[in-house]
């Protein structure tokens, strides 16, 4: 058998990251029993008692997610927030200026042609802008906002701050117990909390279509609150593995592999991301090229497959027509432990992309039908503010 | 008699007829798995053939054959049930039967102490 290892190691390290780095919770991890691998250029864990059991727990209760390895930025202009909103909205195409005081929204990093540099989340917070980037492209994306920022506004890593997501239908129960208040948060807004005399900005945000929070909290901290979280009855830590699984079924895409300088908001059906406002202003980077894909539709487009069979076809597999011809790529694909099923997302040509619409796949020699589907695969179950909380069994009706 | 391979297969010999499945630790490391692709009813195999594909939810793994022979039938429970390699790899969960070729080619495998053994290595 080929060493399951080697395959489980799935390295998107940036460049020039030799030796993957340790996170403040490495020690807390192995002591649960987390399975440790090299991940965006440092040691995390894919699994503590197996994906598919952390994947249905997360699912039906909450799991704790360690995301230190993300990018938290911060960028002031000495109290002057107009100037800090003026230059991020250079190179983002979303209303930065829009955004209320504790508001956030998912934006995008492009290059000058419009591909997509990276996608992250934007947090207007009091007088400064709070941004989560992924952990692989970090150093990259400071490069990027060094060359296109004014010299006068200052971006800060906070590289001395753990991440930690709580996601899960019953997360709110969890978290609220150690930090009152916050079940007052709606999806996508975000506040300062105290936990035992530790600042904890605190999010209602994630990557797994449940309800759920993301807590920037002090290294020295985390392990203890880690530790506060999981001794609470709803919450277990839960790995990358069932991270990947879970976002693969609300819809969500993963840069390096969903996206990447190749591809456009346009192309990626992410045009949520592109507020009108900037669209009518055509002032972001790209804004040309995008806003007449846009207008004309992109030649690909990213949608959701439903595979037929058990058997999962993963990224790098190809869409092919009629005749064998390569006309797409599967970008990310496996097994959905909530629907049981194999599903995936793909770049397929646009006359290709209602859902509905039959397709070819070739993995390893052998040809899979798929079915294109909308997305997400398992319905979202944000807790948004018009809506008051959803029980897990009215979700599923 | 049983035997292992350093690739985590294992073979139970009765007379000619060999059963292949993946070792326990094998199913261990790969975790939840999904799918199991066993080969076709009289597929020739050379050792160190791949003969199966394992699938977890992370990844997807070739079994190799541990010796020559002519494939007399895969798993069919496999199909609607390949847990059954996570609850009882070295039994249940077995990929396939073969005819074996050539019984000298057991000579290169381990017995069951050596591979544990080996295991305890890694």
């Amino acid at each position: 058998m080929t060493d399951p290892q080697t395959e489980l190691n799935v390295e998107d390290a940036p460049e020039g990251v030799e030796e993957p780095q340790i996170l403040p919770l490495d020690a807390w991890h192995r002591a649960r029993g987390g399975r440790m691998v090299p991940f965006a250029g440092y040691l995390m864990p894919v699994q503590y008692e197996g994906i598919m059991a952390e994947h249905l727990w997360t699912r039906e209760s909450a799991g704790l997610f360690d995301v230190s390895h993300m990018g938290q930025l911060v960028f002031t202009h000495d109290g002057d927030i107009a100037t800090v909103v003026r230059a991020l909205e250079s190179v983002l195409p979303g209303d930065v200026a829009g955004l209320g005081d504790g508001r956030m929204r998912y934006s995008l990093l492009l290059n000058e042609e419009g591909g997509i540099l990276d996608d992250l989340m934007v947090t207007r917070r009091g007088s400064e802008i709070y941004m989560v980037v992924n952990g692989a492209t970090k150093y990259d994306d400071i490069g990027h906002l060094l060359d296109a920022l004014p010299d006068d506004v200052t971006m800060n890593l906070q590289d001395e701050q753990a991440l930690l997501a709580v996601q899960g239908p019953k997360a709110v129960d969890a978290l609220a117990r150690l930090v009152p208040g916050v079940e007052a948060l709606v999806f996508m807004t975000a506040g300062a909390f105290d936990w035992n005399g530790h600042a904890l900005w605190i999010s209602r945000s994630g990557y797994t279509g449940e309800d759920g929070f993301e807590v920037s909290i002090p290294a020295e901290a985390a392990a203890a609150f880690a530790d506060a979280l999981c001794a609470e009855p709803e919450v277990k830590p839960i790995g990358l593995g069932a991270r990947d699984s879970l976002r693969l079924e609300a819809g969500l895409p993963l840069y390096g592999h969903d996206l990447d300088p190749e591809t456009t908001p346009v192309m990626a059906d992410l045009g949520f991301a592109l507020s009108k406002r900037r669209r009518e202003a055509a002032d972001f980077a790209g804004a040309q090229r995008i806003l007449a894909e846009r207008e004309a539709g992109p030649a690909v487009k990213r949608v959701g497959l439903l595979v037929t069979g058990r058997q999962p076809v993963r990224e790098g597999a190809s869409v092919v027509a009629e005749d064998g011809a390569v006309i797409g790529r599967v970008t990310s694909g496996g097994f959905a432990p909530t629907l049981g099923a194999a599903i995936a997302m793909a770049y397929v040509p646009a006359e290709l992309a209602a859902p509905g619409s039959g397709v070819r796949l070739v993995q390893r020699g052998k040809v899979h039908e798929a079915t294109v589907a909308a997305m997400p695969f398992v319905p979202h179950r944000y807790v948004r503010a018009s809506a008051s909380p959803q029980t897990p069994s009215k979700a599923g009706a | 008699m049983r035997y292992f391979t350093e690739d985590h297969e294992w073979i139970e010999v009765d007379g000619q007829i060999g059963t292949v499945g993946i070792s326990d630790y094998a199913q261990s490391q790969l975790g939840d798995i999904v799918f199991v692709d066993v080969p076709a009813d009289g597929r020739q195999l050379a050792k160190g053939d791949e003969a199966a594909v394992v699938e977890s939810v992370k990844a997807a793994s070739d079994v190799y054959s541990p010796v020559s022979g002519a494939v007399l039938e895969g798993n069919p429970a496999l199909s609607d049930s390949p847990d059954l390699v996570n609850s009882d790899a070295e039994g249940e969960g077995w990929f396939f039967r073969i005819t074996l070729s050539d019984e000298a080619e057991l000579d290169s495998l381990m017995d069951e102490a050596a591979y544990e053994a080996f295991v305890a290595k890694l």
